[in-house]
């Protein structure tokens, strides 16, 4: 009986905690189809009067919203490609390739994972200026395409992945690129989607480096269109709301579906952000 | 499997021998795939290059090369916009120890550490020990849990100025209930800063409660069994046992946190832009006005390389305490 009594307690008591942690998103979903009316009423109302999904398109509207969507995609998309390509080729070599100070060069890698991108920050813009690249989408892609925690985190995985498959390969004639692409990456799914979902969210939610290298309103991410769109219509909540839901639906939906993936990410990253 | 005839074996000379008497097939196999792949295959390292050659452009043009540079830049007076690059050698980190701001700024991101970072730990614990009792729905509190940390900085920031707002904030509604006036949050130097503690908290307590998790999964079963037997409680044994060997994942956490606090940025810009009255105003922020704001490039990269040296201290810790469980972990 006291056992019971105990696990209904630590049930009500974790389903508690739980709901006041995602309460801020529920309120943010609700708000985002009130009238604004209704949002500005005192006391605050939990369950919306009247459902008002035309703040969404209202919200498209006031700001180019879906402009902004299409730049995060395209960013997003382009450098998750970009870093599976380029990682891959350089985990591969550094798992199974031998060449002259190999092992130098990999341990040179892993120091720069320990360098946080505030000291990189600066000269990397002055970069991108000097290519005239500010403004661009080559200045939000371009510094994203390849990274030493990627490399690192493949090349690990490459390694457990039995020589002997590879071996084979060769024997047949395959070259070095025709084993890592018909050989390791389908081997290495797992590990290329836990680098894949990192990688998309880590982009999709990037504030700083848009902040800096972006001017123009038709450039804007859509973090950064939300960072404006607080200051410009403080009062439109109904708008804002709008906005933050629509900005954080693909990162929910790519969680949704790589769940796992994301959280081996978080324990492999230890060191970054 | 056809046999290899006498011809064969000489025109191919990669092909596999039959096995020797003195070596099983299986290291014969092995040792010759590593001849074959040497030889013919990497022709001396041109290959390596080509895999590496293009994550070591990128590499060397966005963190190589601007370690090197935002130093030189350290000693230097320059507004980007000039082509004169001024050496004024340690004035840039004279005036930077020497600004009443700056060691503001320094207090500002050791209090969000010290507000965040504990209590973060405390809680996350916490929940992660309870989600490993019997609980229904595991999978469904775990994502709920989770959820904070997914989204992004801006947009849960969005989502609490509107919460904390003065007039119609749900915060100030719910302490209403218990007889607290309102505040008005982020226009109040102590309020601001601990409406962005609690953020913090909230934002980042779901990656603790995962990696907590992991470390007390990874706790043998029969130590518990161990001490049941010797009539230890509840109590008795998340202390003696728990806590002990969670002792490196504890630590693991710690550090990794205290890392994550110093670099905040996109919660402090779109909650309170450093304000009011500076009292937000944190290291990033701080660094991200004088080298976007004020183009103190020479400034800023001093900013930066100080925050790099307490930066460092803090993974070298991190590196050398954890070597081998990060290397298992993978």
């Amino acid at each position: 009986m006291m056992e019971r009594l105990k696990s209904v307690m630590l049930h009500i008591l974790i389903y508690g905690l739980a709901l006041m942690t995602i309460a801020p998103f529920l309120w943010m979903v609700l708000t985002s189809v009130k009238d604004l009316g209704e949002i500005f009423s005192y006391p605050p109302t939990w369950w919306p009067e009247e459902f008002h999904f035309e703040n969404y398109k209202n919200a498209f509207e006031a700001a180019p919203f879906g402009r902004f969507y299409f730049n995060s995609l395209f960013v997003a998309i382009t450098v998750t490609v970009g870093q599976l390509i380029t990682c891959s080729m350089a985990a591969y070599a550094f798992a199974r390739l031998k060449f002259w100070g190999r092992d130098v060069l990999f341990y040179l890698f892993l120091a720069t994972m320990m360098i946080p991108y505030q000291v990189t920050m600066i000269p990397s813009f002055l970069v991108l200026h000097w290519l005239g690249w500010i403004d661009s989408y080559p200045a939000l892609i371009v510094p994203g395409l390849a990274s030493a925690f990627g490399t690192f985190l493949l090349r690990q995985f490459f390694m457990t992945i039995p020589k002997d498959l590879e071996d084979a390969a060769y024997l047949d004639g395959c070259s070095r690129f025709g084993v890592l692409w018909r050989i390791i990456i389908p081997l290495a799914k797992p590990a290329l989607a836990t680098l894949a979902i990192f990688t998309f969210m880590g982009v999709f939610n990037d504030f700083i480096w848009a902040l800096i290298v972006l001017n123009s309103e038709e450039m804007y991410t859509v973090q950064l269109g939300l960072a404006i769109f607080r200051d410009r219509y403080t009062t439109q909540w109904d708008l804002l709301m709008a906005g933050s839901v629509t900005a954080t639906l693909p990162i929910l939906i790519a969680f949704f579906f790589g769940q796992k993936y994301f959280i081996k990410g978080i324990a492999l990253s230890g060191l970054k952000e | 499997m056809v046999p290899n005839l006498p011809t064969d074996e000489l025109n191919n000379p990669e092909q596999p021998n039959l096995p020797t008497d003195s070596l099983s097939p299986e290291t014969q196999r092995e040792s010759e795939a590593v001849e074959y792949n040497e030889n013919r295959l990497d022709k001396s390292g041109i290959q390596a290059f080509l895999f590496l050659s293009p994550t070591l452009v990128i590499v060397l043009t966005f963190i190589v090369f601007p370690i090197f540079f935002s130093f030189y830049l350290s000693f230097h007076e320059w507004n980007m916009f000039s082509t004169n690059q001024k050496f004024v050698g340690l004035e840039n980190y004279i005036r930077l120890l020497s600004d009443p701001e700056f060691w503001q700024v320094l207090k500002n991101t050791l209090i969000y550490t010290i507000g965040t970072v504990p209590v973060n730990m405390a809680f996350s614990l916490a929940v992660a020990y309870a989600l490993l009792q019997k609980i229904k729905g595991r999978k469904l509190l775990r994502t709920m849990f989770f959820a904070p940390v997914i989204i992004s900085p801006v947009a849960a920031a969005v989502i609490w100025r509107w919460l904390y707002d003065p007039n119609y904030g749900l915060v100030n509604y719910s302490l209403n209930i218990f007889g607290i006036d309102p505040i008005n949050w982020l226009k109040h130097p102590q309020g601001a800063m601990a409406a962005l503690i609690i953020v913090g908290i909230w934002k980042y307590f779901g990656i603790n409660m995962v990696l907590f998790s992991a470390g007390l999964q990874a706790i043998p079963e029969h130590y518990y069994e161990a001490a049941e037997i010797d009539g230890a409680g509840r109590f008795a044994k998340f202390w003696n046992i728990t806590l002990p060997l969670l002792a490196p994942t504890t630590f693991f956490i710690l550090i990794m946190s205290m890392i994550t606090s110093i670099q905040v940025f996109d919660l402090v810009y779109v909650l309170t832009s450093g304000g009011p009255l500076g009292s937000t105003e944190v290291l990033v922020v701080y660094l991200y006005d004088h080298a976007f704001k004020f183009f103190n490039m020479g400034y800023a990269s001093a900013v930066a390389y100080v925050m790099f040296a307490i930066l460092i201290v803090l993974t070298l810790v991190q590196v050398k305490y954890m070597k081998s469980k990060v290397y298992k972990a993978i």
